[in-house]
């Protein structure tokens, strides 16, 4: 095969993978310019402070409005990134600080087992042990079905987070008599502080676009409440019935909604790749100066 | 074969220049005997593994290095604009510090590789070049009966050894070696240097070695890079016994390394 | 660096430390951290179990195999089975990663070879960006501008060219016509979510290729592609293959878009163009209007059925890898 040859066949095969990739960004290119050239017409005044109400209202004309979806949104992920944080933290630095232990290779199996599961089976599980034993759906089972969720992607991102951190802090700690706890919390944590907060970002962003479990467990109202005890409507999940539904006029208020999902999502999006940007040159910055070290010795 | 005063391989004022601040290696005008060995020395950061790699090219691949200078193979500059880096790489071949077979090839298939790039697919021509180069690197004999295993399931010794067989295949004017032994044991150290010494026959040898003894156990001409620059150069016997510059004297005494 | 065991001092190294190093608060510190860290255990063991014993009525009146392989489910009639979701899943899922691979591969090996830095990072960004949006607002514009698009330029032709040219392609591709919801478009749907995953990992594969396996090739007179093709591709190759697996095991639980565009027939998907339905499809479908207990029972069943196949992929997906490893001995 002679020369030229085999750079044509090299050419034709790259020019395929730039084929490829277009392949794969136009359709994102695509989804996006619809959600925002659709959803920005559907935002007014009315769509952020009216109720939903019964389908009567939208065929009407009567002003409607996903305030309620919104507000329960807001309220019922707090709720589940309160229930997590302190399990997935504690599962993190388990992985990270304890890997001795034997729990911490469990946890660590569970943990990326846990991040492959699919979300309508955590609705599923909080269903039975929420909803069944408390009469019903409720913004309450929703939380906690979010928490489900964020617990593996807190303690997988922290645990990361935790293991970049320099050997040194610990052992500067330790040699100064601090108890482990002391060490980790008030050397270690602080340290590693920008990563796990983008961690938990990531986490309470992921959550926040899941429709199926809440679907399950806060099952959705189309009145405004705040009442946790009782089933409370939130945005990915009223989406999904507004797409389904027959009704011309709630389409277009999920035109709405996807489009700040979509604005939530993008803005998480880039908070955490712009703090990932500034760790790795912060760690740059430490391995140039451990360098610079060892070259002194 | 051809006389061996012939020179083979030069290069002339040839330097390699980084982020187009600092010289990994300056001005450097050698010349390559034919079928002789020549072994370049000196301490780390000397710039010699920065010249060896200039001399098939392979700068080509880091855009913060800028070739300066010369290179003529047989009196053609590799580096001239109408040269094609992939046809100059068949004629000077390379061996790494770290073996490097392909794992997921068979053995068979990693002698063969250059091969088949070309084309050649006829299997009378492949198994005679993969066993003339396989006994070439005194490999035929431990691994002939099993040519169809993995490139990865060899001794580093062996695996080392299934590199230079691989580029031998392809059957360059020179070959090229960086630091081949640094990773072996002594045993497989010995046999390497061995196959050095028989190779030069087929083929013209340049070696980077950060080992004097092996310098001078191997090579018939030496050259003592420091700095940037190249130093000495001379008969490996005259080098070592009579050195020239206070810089090679120093390195040659231990004084630093 | 320091591998990242290193980075961490080891219990034994505590625990050799002179007495007034190590206080009361370690003890309290280590026991709280296992107690919360119980709970990833709890959930994820937890999860199977609590599954199970909530399908435990619909396993006892059916058995375990007979509604593994059942094909009717009607909930009027108090029947159920799971065959045609189990089914729709496979496919559905099969089918995006078939669809996926070449080109997921494709902008892999784009991004890690070819492009300049900045169009690299641009493209990274794009295909991780897809990755976070999330399945509902991919499922509503699938609905809305997607499905119908899809079925007035795609299906409707090909169907019509079926009749008159390929009357034996009837029977897959729908007798009566494709309807907008159909099988065909779930899973493209479905192909486009999981390509980022498989994008992410093949990318991973081939960046972990040492640079000395590439410039062996380039040393032996390869050109650029002939590198890739030498070099690179084989050695990434068990990486891309768990990286496929594991995308495999994501799309099969993948929810939403599909449930919004699959068209949620209860009837084995014997046709392409029809509608059909998953089982993560059906869970989201029926459970909110689930009446009877054997209903709810039975969508418990289905989701402890799914639960044991993601785990057996992920499981799948790590056995291979280590074994593709292994077969090398490098």
């Amino acid at each position: 095969m002679n020369l030229q040859l085999r750079y044509f066949r090299g050419n034709l095969l790259q020019w395929g993978t730039v084929f490829l990739t277009a392949l794969v960004v136009v359709p994102l290119l695509i989804i996006i310019l619809f959600i925002v050239v659709n959803g920005f017409s559907a935002l007014n005044l009315d769509f952020f402070t009216q109720e939903l109400g019964s389908p009567a209202r939208a065929i009407q004309g009567t002003p409607t409005g996903l305030v309620a979806s919104i507000v329960g949104t807001i309220i019922i992920d707090t709720i589940g990134l309160a229930i997590a944080l302190p399990f997935g933290l504690a599962t993190g630095i388990l992985m990270s600080e304890f890997p001795e232990h034997p729990f911490a290779s469990i946890a660590r199996i569970l943990v990326s087992t846990l991040n492959g599961m699919p979300a309508v089976l955590m609705g599923l599980m909080a269903y039975a042990l929420v909803v069944k034993n408390t009469g019903g759906f409720s913004a309450f089972s929703g939380a906690v079905a979010l928490s489900f969720i964020m617990i593996p992607i807190i303690a997988r991102t922290t645990e990361s987070v935790l293991r970049i951190t320099p050997w040194v802090l610990r052992e500067v700690g330790l040699s100064l008599g601090l108890p482990r706890w002391r060490v980790t919390f008030s050397l270690v944590i602080p340290a590693a502080r920008a990563g796990i907060i983008t961690g938990i970002l990531i986490a309470f962003a992921r959550a926040a676009g899941e429709a199926a479990p809440l679907l399950l467990t806060s099952f959705g109202n189309n009145y405004l409440t705040l009442d946790i005890s009782e089933p409370m409507d939130s945005l990915p999940q009223r989406l999904y019935s507004l797409a389904i539904s027959p009704y011309k006029q709630w389409h277009v208020l999920g035109w709405g909604g996807a489009i700040i999902l979509l604005l939530f999502v993008i803005i998480t999006f880039f908070i955490g790749k712009m703090v990932n940007k500034q760790l790795e040159k912060n760690s740059a910055r430490l391995i140039n100066i451990k360098q610079e070290e060892k070259g002194n010795e | 074969m051809s006389d061996s005063t012939e020179i083979r391989m030069e290069t002339k004022g040839l330097g390699v220049l980084y982020n187009k601040t600092h010289y990994g290696v300056r001005n450097v005008s050698l010349q390559f005997y034919n079928n002789q060995v020549t072994a370049f020395i000196g301490p780390s950061g000397c710039g010699k593994t920065t010249f060896l790699r200039a001399l098939n090219r392979m700068h080509d691949l880091s855009p913060e290095a800028q070739v300066e200078g010369q290179v003529l193979l047989d009196s053609e500059d590799i580096y001239a604009p109408q040269v094609d880096a992939v046809v100059v790489r068949r004629k000077i071949g390379m061996v790494f510090q770290k073996p490097t077979p392909f794992p997921t090839k068979s053995i068979y298939d990693n002698v063969a590789a250059g091969l088949y790039l070309v084309g050649i697919r006829k299997r009378e021509i492949l198994d005679e070049v993969v066993e003339r180069s396989l006994r070439n690197a005194a490999l035929w004999d431990e691994v002939k009966d099993r040519l169809n295993h993995p490139g990865g399931s060899l001794s580093g010794g062996q695996q080392q050894r299934l590199s230079i067989a691989r580029a031998l295949a392809v059957e360059p004017e020179v070959l090229l070696m960086d630091e081949p032994t640094s990773s072996l044991d002594p045993n497989s150290t010995r046999s390497v240097e061995e196959l050095i010494r028989q190779l030069k026959d087929k083929v013209t040898i340049i070696i980077v070695t950060h080992n004097m003894q092996q310098a001078i156990r191997v090579s018939d001409y030496t050259a003592f890079f420091y700095t940037g620059d190249m130093v000495e150069f001379g008969l490996t016997k005259e080098l070592f016994e009579n050195p020239k510059h206070p810089k090679t004297q120093e390195y040659l005494s231990g004084a630093f390394s | 660096m320091s591998s990242p065991q290193d980075n961490v001092v080891s219990g034994k190294q505590v625990s050799q430390l002179p007495a007034i190093y190590r206080k009361p608060g370690d003890t309290v510190f280590k026991f709280l951290i296992l107690f919360m860290s119980g709970v990833i255990i709890f959930l994820a063991l937890g999860m199977g179990v609590i599954l199970w014993i909530e399908g435990a009525p619909t396993f006892s009146k059916f058995g375990y195999w007979d509604f593994l392989v059942g094909t009717k489910w009607d909930p009027i009639a108090q029947i159920h089975g799971a065959l045609p979701f189990i089914i729709g899943t496979f496919v559905t899922s099969l089918g995006a990663i078939i669809l996926a691979i070449i080109p997921a591969i494709g902008v892999a090996i784009f991004v890690s070879e070819f492009a300049p830095k900045w169009l690299a990072e641009l493209i990274n960004y794009t295909v991780d960006l897809l990755a976070a949006i999330p399945s509902v607002v991919i499922g509503l514009w699938a609905i809305f501008n997607f499905a119908p698009v899809m079925r007035e330029f795609l299906l409707d032709p090909i169907f019509l060219w079926a009749e008159e040219n390929a009357n034996w392609l009837l029977p897959f591709i729908g007798p009566n016509g494709p309807s907008t919801y159909n099988l065909f478009s779930a899973t493209i749907i479905l192909a486009l979510m999981i390509v980022p995953y498989t994008v992410a990992l093949a990318r991973d594969a081939i960046n972990l290729v040492p640079r000395e396996q590439r410039e062996a090739a380039w040393a032996l007179g390869a050109t650029r592609w002939e590198v890739l093709e030498m070099a690179v591709l084989p050695y990434a190759t068990s990486g891309i293959i768990a990286g496929v697996l594991l995308s495999l095991a994501r799309a099969l639980g993948e929810t939403m878009a599909v449930a919004m565009l699959i068209g949620n027939s209860n009837r084995l998907p014997l046709t392409l163009f029809g509608p059909a339905a998953t089982m993560p499809s059906l869970i989201i479908n029926e459970f909110r209007e689930a009446v009877e207990e054997i209903h709810l029972t039975s969508l418990m069943a289905v989701g402890f059925y799914l639960f044991v196949i993601t785990i057996v992929m992920n499981l799948l997906a790590t056995y291979i890898q280590k074994r593709l490893i292994k077969g090398r001995t490098l």
